[in-house]
């Protein structure tokens, strides 16, 4: 008896906390955000009004809001084919070849990840600056004297693939070691007997590798959805503040500035909640399509 | 069959052309700013490539005072410090509990924590921002100041909330997979469920939790969505601190000591990337994803 006693307060002892400080600072702020999104409220002034649906009908007449989802919707799709692609060729170079340094090119490419996106965001203003960047030095060797230089973050079509370029320049090692982990789990036997019937290396990349690390592929696909989704956020907060003129908006950037910066809090919220809906939506949805048979070796 | 061997060779060459573009392009702007925050202004006219003439330190005297960078790196160190004490101390127990023991609520418990990794802290802090505007005010009411903003503690936090999800994925993840022998043979010596837990579970958990350290001190010294909005007031951490001396230097055309904050955010986590990449990318595979 006084044993299960000690037990029962051990255990509270150790869960009690954790799940306190979860409750107090993420369940509830969740639950706040759905909640939040059917008040109009004025922020300080401490002013809610109940209005149900109506945010969400403002919402969906925003223009700025379609941008915002636009600008999202582009980024998803640019940066997950890119870095997916180059990060799956990388992986399979310097998990199937016999490359000298290979150490070497592993741990510089994961280097981008972890930085802070405010350094990353720091040293690509600096490059794309348009007198003394990089990026336009490079080009002049190629420009006549004298054009105008190209203004990567100050143009309303180029800003949002100078964003691309950051976001696929920080995420392309971080792909490539998880892709690299289970292309190691491939066996080797497999290759050799490809290499025998005479199987070169590009078909052995798409009828080997990719069908066998095809599960680990689109666990990625799913994670990739949602983290573009915030990174994209923290890029634009720290790179381009939404500017020119709003051409770099996204989501949360959109949600954030809303809520915070102009003290309109549930239109903000329901901002929040449709890119939550809208995120996991697109995740199941892309689960479901890219649901093959699974490859056993 | 020389045919083959000359394909064989341009294959290969093709192949270290592609790694060493792509190294060229992380290192070239990371070794840049580098290069860059030992130039004196002038250097910064005139074409981006040229070397600096010499080492000029005075942008990290200025960065550090003027710019308050050294005051921001003392704040982040005390954050990311404070931070990573209380995730550990409150997620250990708790994921071996959780792990371990079957109780009345562990079911729901185990749910509740495999949901957080869903919720993202960008979506939540507006509310948490907002939990604390409305409890400064009642505390000024009641003992006439606030206490929730601008206080690293609680930032350190609510940073450690936010990743209890994550580390008490990874870390129960790892207790399940102890042997059961382990615990009767410590209770058949005498040991309580403290002194089982503390002496004989937590030393085995040692790499988990060195995994667990390395991924939140990274997330931790590189936030500042949290950072940005719960210290509303001069004092910030590094991140944030730099990118008000990004704002600065536009207006002002003071280069020097912006690069020169750059290098004091990224040198401790470089330095630390360089000793610990092994256990970091082994780590990756340990814990599945995180983001």
């Amino acid at each position: 008896m006084k044993n299960r006693k000690g037990k029962t307060g051990f255990i509270a002892a150790c869960v009690l906390p954790a799940v306190i400080l979860f409750i107090i600072f993420m369940l509830i702020p969740t639950i706040n955000v759905f909640k939040m999104s059917l008040y109009k409220w004025g922020g300080f002034s401490n002013t809610k009004t109940f209005v149900g649906l109506n945010n969400f009908k403002i919402l969906f007449q925003d223009a700025k809001f379609y941008r915002s989802f636009q600008n999202s919707i582009l980024l998803i799709v640019l940066v997950t084919i890119v870095t997916m692609g180059l990060s799956l060729l990388f992986a399979a170079i310097l998990s199937r070849e016999k490359i000298k340094g290979q150490n070497f090119f592993r741990i510089v490419f994961y280097i981008p990840n972890i930085l802070s996106v405010v350094v990353i965001s720091a040293i690509f203003s600096a490059i794309y600056d348009p007198n003394q960047g990089l990026m336009n030095s490079i080009i002049s060797i190629f420009r006549e004297e004298g054009k105008t230089p190209i203004l990567w973050l100050g143009d309303q079509k180029l800003v949002i693939y100078s964003l691309m370029i950051a976001m696929v320049w920080q995420a392309i090692g971080y792909y490539m070691v998880m892709y690299m982990a289970s292309m190691s789990s491939v066996p080797e036997s497999l290759y050799e007997s490809a290499g025998l019937e005479g199987a070169g290396r590009v078909y052995q990349f798409f009828h080997i590798t990719l069908p066998l690390i095809w599960n680990n592929i689109r666990t990625t696909l799913t994670f990739f959805i949602i983290s573009t989704i915030n990174l994209s956020f923290l890029f634009v907060k720290a790179l381009t503040g939404g500017k020119p003129d709003g051409a770099s908006e996204v989501f949360l950037s959109y949600m954030y500035g809303q809520a915070y910066t102009n003290s309109s809090y549930g239109y903000g919220m329901a901002i929040g909640v449709i890119v939550f809906l809208f995120s996991f939506g697109l995740a199941g949805l892309i689960n479901l399509a890219t649901k093959r048979e699974v490859l056993e070796f | 069959m020389g045919k083959t061997k000359i394909k064989n060779r341009l294959y290969k060459a093709f192949i270290y052309l592609l790694l060493v573009i792509l190294a060229v392009i992380i290192l070239v702007p990371v070794g840049w700013v580098f290069l860059a925050s030992i130039k004196e202004n002038s250097e910064f006219y005139g074409n981006p490539w040229m070397l600096p003439k010499g080492v000029y330190i005075q942008n990290f005297i200025d960065a550090f005072q003027e710019a308050k960078m050294g005051d921001y790196l003392l704040n982040s160190v005390l954050v990311t410090g404070m931070a990573l004490l209380l995730l550990l101390i409150i997620a250990l127990p708790a994921a071996y509990v959780l792990a371990r023991y079957k109780f009345k609520g562990s079911k729901l418990c185990n749910i509740m924590f495999m949901g957080g990794l869903f919720i993202n802290v960008n979506y939540i802090v507006v509310p948490i921002f907002l939990m604390f505007v409305n409890g400064d005010k009642w505390l000024k009411n009641l003992i006439g100041r606030g206490f929730f903003l601008n206080n690293m503690f609680v930032v350190a936090l609510v940073y450690a909330a936010t990743a209890l999800p994550f580390t008490i994925y990874l870390l129960s993840g790892f207790f399940a997979t102890i042997p059961k022998d382990y615990e009767e043979a410590a209770f058949v010596d005498g040991c309580g469920y403290w002194k089982t837990m503390l002496r004989v579970m937590m030393p085995m958990a040692r790499p988990s939790i060195i995994t667990v350290i390395l991924f939140n001190f990274l997330s931790f010294w590189n936030e500042y969505i949290i950072a940005m909005t719960l210290l509303t007031g001069e004092e910030q951490t590094l991140p944030v601190g730099l990118m008000r001396l990004m704002q600065a230097q536009q207006a002002a055309a003071n280069y020097g000591r912006l690069y020169a904050g750059l290098v004091i955010v990224m040198l401790p986590v470089l330095i630390l990337y360089i000793c610990v990449q092994k256990k970091l990318t082994e780590g990756m595979s340990l814990g599945g994803l995180k983001g």
